[in-house]
């Protein structure tokens, strides 16, 4: 009999349209408020139907939040996913499927019923296969059917009853399947008070908890998900919502609305973000705070739409023509999304810059079991009533004016994009531009200071460390423990720039930096180089639009590192 | 005349005969008439001789990027709904550059006005076409002569039920200024073009051209939209006046953060704890 334990990893492939996406959602939800701690992560194809999409559940009892290549139990829904995910089914791999819909394979399956003939209706195939894996992980049935009257309730006793029996089905099914492996998995601990969140979520509670109140976009994958958070809370916490007409009105929008004393945002991925540039341009000059959310997916141009990659740090860190200050931040999971936008919004408020916020389609889509997030600070709103004859440029000290906005006081808030003096009117005078690149150049003093430390995770006193930044430190925290050496540490940066002073001291006392990025260039490692003069003994690298695998990160690390 | 909107030491970059002295004083005088103080007025522009405008004025304004006017002006409306707000530019700005936000500010229908100095030519930089110049005009790019149509902004706005379409010539001080004043007045996007001419680069779209191939139209029924794009479509004289009017819903108040609540963003809580807690809920 084989033996699956503590953590294992399901993994659903159909067409789009099939309702993976509905599975991942109710039974990532079972699971934790059964005491599991669950993540899930999909991939899927730039198309509405048909295709092969994929979802991961990796259920555990300690908490396991990053996608891995492994697959403990498959359930294909046609031919097609069992192909999709070949290369990825391994001796050890359980693969349940119909024999009517997958037909000869070249792998030992377990029939089960989903085909048409065999359970009557298609529709239900997503209510048997839920029922098959929470009954494979012996999950109280009532805790299905409490899910179903909350989903199904609405369409009528009929529907809910049809559903039930569904996914009772799929317990008897999994009772079946239990007789041939065998799945231990103790629950978690602390579970019950944990949230289940995305990426694009969280990113979007630190947008609300950071004051944003304006949001003006494009819808673009992967960006969309954390502009349809903030559609969705709209009414209840007052932000205005504004599908715009490209990328270039939306960024033009928020640079307006925050001159006029909005908190504002855009959300877009690589593409969109192209046609911000100029925006971005603009923020710095009208010195205008403006926050945006750039989640990553594989270029150039098009690339891969539904796809991820960590491969727009070189363009958040160098967009916009002109020199001027700006702030990246890099949260990796949905703890620093939170606290990490929020302080993206008081950055851009205090030092009325472009910041962003880095993520990608595997952060964004991801669903994580993480512990809730701290009460947020009330937002100071760094805004002055103005009176005559007020400066809208007054060079200070530290390069920050006080922020007048129109209709507040009686002052006359001048804001242009053309150089300018400290009233805001148009300059060609050689002295004054001199005078404001450098009070606005000046603010880098004050960013620095508030630049958030990389996190250290491992021992202090290691000889190997390990650089990441944003959406890969989950993984490499599984590295590690797959490592088990104490002289071997990870670097995570969530800030990404400016980069904190500690940087070189951190890289400094390592004998060997290993530098592990989502991209083809190791961009990070080559802005790290720059900046510090420290060169890597190596990297790691991937650029084929999918996530790392900790196991397989771990191999190549112990290679890199000739760790035994 | 002097006007509340006056402001002293300035250096303006026009040239002397520019149209664009006379938008200026023509839309003061509006201002002043309306009794609209500078304090409740903020002017959004973009880049070009006309967009040069605002900085002429006691006033605040968000002198943004070329083509851009129109989306930072929806925006600074919608954050602050109790401004009175006014983008303005030229026609290269607003019609070429900016013509994808042209329509789709038409669509959204803020409370805003949109002036538009419409020379017919490129004067910042030194006398290219412009969208609505006329076929065959040479510039130092359209050597053999402009052969593209010109833009019809009127009747474009008009197929797309804007709000409130207007043109005016600004020779005509009082009858611009009036014109000016309804489009001000007026709830929903107003979209006012102005004639004027170009006196060092447009040498074909003089003074007395525009005196020449301009009318004031008459006995026009406003709210008749098929009239009005039969009027605007006409291309022998260019028809002077309020072309169409309509009552459509403002963009503001379909919006769910401003339809009720008006008080401007910016005065809003901050205070989101009990909200946050309550949301954090629905992820347990």
């Amino acid at each position: 009999m084989r033996k699956f334990k503590d953590d294992i990893s399901v993994v659903l492939c159909g067409e789009a349209g099939a309702g993976i996406q509905t599975v991942e959602n109710s039974v990532s939800r079972i699971f934790k408020t059964a005491g599991f701690n669950v993540f899930t992560s999909k991939e899927y194809m730039s198309r509405v139907r048909g295709g092969s999409n994929s979802t991961q559940l990796r259920i555990s009892s300690t908490p396991k939040n990053c996608y891995c290549d492994r697959i403990d139990i498959f359930i294909p829904f046609d031919k097609e996913a069992y192909k999709h995910l070949y290369s990825r089914i391994t001796d050890d791999t359980v693969i349940l499927a119909d024999k009517e819909i997958i037909g000869e394979t070249d792998k030992p399956f377990i029939d089960i019923p989903l085909s048409e003939s065999a359970i009557g209706d298609v529709i239900y195939t997503n209510m048997i296969a839920s029922g098959i894996i929470l009954g494979l992980f012996k999950v109280d049935f009532s805790r299905l059917e409490k899910s179903i009257k909350g989903n199904f309730g609405k369409k009528g006793a009929d529907i809910v009853d049809k559903n039930i029996a569904a996914g009772k089905r799929g317990y008897q099914i999994a009772a079946g399947i239990l007789k041939e492996i065998n799945i231990e998995v103790a629950p978690g601990k602390n579970v019950g008070n944990k949230i289940l969140i995305s990426g694009a979520d969280a990113c979007g509670m630190g947008a609300l908890a950071g004051g944003c109140d304006f949001i003006a976009s494009y819808p673009m994958t992967p960006g969309t998900n954390f502009f349809a958070f903030l559609a969705k809370n709209q009414t209840e916490f007052g932000v205005v919502v504004e599908q715009a007409e490209d990328e270039i009105a939306a960024i033009n929008m928020s640079v307006g609305a925050s001159y006029a004393g909005a908190r504002s945002v855009v959300s877009t991925s690589g593409g969109g973000f192209d046609l911000m540039c100029e925006g971005v341009s603009l923020a710095a000059m009208t010195e205008t705070p403006v926050v945006i959310h750039l989640a990553q997916r594989p270029g150039p141009a098009t690339g891969l739409p539904t796809r991820t990659e960590q491969s727009d740090l070189d363009t958040a860190l160098y967009s916009g023509h002109g020199e001027f200050q700006r702030a990246v931040f890099a949260p990796g999971n949905p703890l620093d999304c939170f606290d990490m936008t929020q302080k993206a919004f008081y950055i851009a408020d205090k030092y009325q810059i472009p910041v962003f916020i880095l993520s990608d389609q595997y952060l964004t889509d991801s669903i994580f079991c993480c512990p809730s997030f701290d009460k947020p600070e009330i937002p100071v709103k760094h805004i002055a009533e103005s009176s005559p004859p007020y400066m809208r440029y007054k060079i200070t000290p530290d390069g920050v004016s006080p922020r007048g906005v129109p209709g507040y006081g009686s002052g006359f808030v001048c804001a242009g994009s053309d150089e300018h003096d400290e009233d805001g009117r148009i300059t060609e005078d050689e002295n004054m531009r001199k005078a404001m690149h450098e009070k606005r150049m000046k603010k880098l003093d004050g960013i620095l200071n508030e630049t958030v430390k990389p996190e250290l995770i491992g021992n202090f006193n290691y000889d190997n460390l390990i650089i990441c930044w944003g959406s890969t430190v989950e993984m490499l925290k599984e590295v590690l423990e797959i490592l088990n050496d104490e002289k071997t540490s990870l670097l995570y940066f969530k800030q990404v720039y400016p980069l904190h002073p500690k940087t070189n001291e951190y890289l400094k006392k390592a004998e060997k930096v290993i530098f592990v990025e989502n991209n083809f260039n190791g961009q990070f490692e080559k802005f790290v180089f720059q900046n510090t003069g420290i060169k890597a003994l190596g990297h790691i690298r991937k650029y084929d639009g999918l996530p790392f695998s900790a196991d397989k990160v771990a191999q190549q690390l112990k290679t890199i590192l000739e760790v035994k | 005349m002097t006007s509340t909107y006056d402001i002293s030491g300035i250096n303006n970059a026009w040239c002397p005969g520019c149209g664009n002295h006379l938008i200026l004083s023509i839309l003061k005088s509006a201002l002043d008439e309306l009794q609209i103080s500078p304090e409740n007025l903020l002017m959004v522009s973009g880049i070009g001789q006309a967009a040069k405008l605002p900085q002429y004025m006691k006033v605040s304004y968000f002198n943004g990027l070329h083509g851009r006017a129109l989306p930072a002006a929806v925006a600074v409306k919608v954050s602050n709904v109790g401004l009175t707000v006014i983008a303005e530019s030229g026609e290269g700005d607003m019609y070429g550059e900016g013509g994808n936000h042209f329509l789709a500010t038409v669509r959204r229908n803020p409370d805003i006005t949109n002036i538009v100095h419409n020379n017919m030519i490129y004067g910042l930089t030194k006398g290219q076409a412009s969208p609505t110049s006329s076929i065959g005009i040479k510039t130092n790019i359209q050597v053999d002569g402009v052969f593209e149509q010109p833009f019809n902004p009127l009747a474009v706005a008009i197929a797309m039920n804007a709000s409130f379409v207007a043109r005016a010539f600004s020779g005509d001080a009082e009858q611009t200024k009036e014109i000016l004043k309804q489009a001000i007045q007026h709830k929903g996007y107003s979209l006012v073009d102005i004639l004027h001419p170009c006196v060092s680069f447009n040498k074909f779209n003089t003074f007395q051209w525009f005196k020449d191939n301009t009318y004031y139209i008459e006995n026009h029924d406003v709210s008749d939209r098929n009239a009005a794009f039969i009027l605007a479509t006409k291309e022998d004289k260019l028809g002077l006046g309020i072309y169409y009017k309509n009552e459509r819903p403002v963009f503001e108040e379909q919006l769910e953060a401003t339809k009720t609540n008006k008080t401007p963003l910016y005065k809003r809580s901050a205070d989101r704890q009990a909200k946050l807690d309550e949301l954090m809920k629905s992820y347990v």
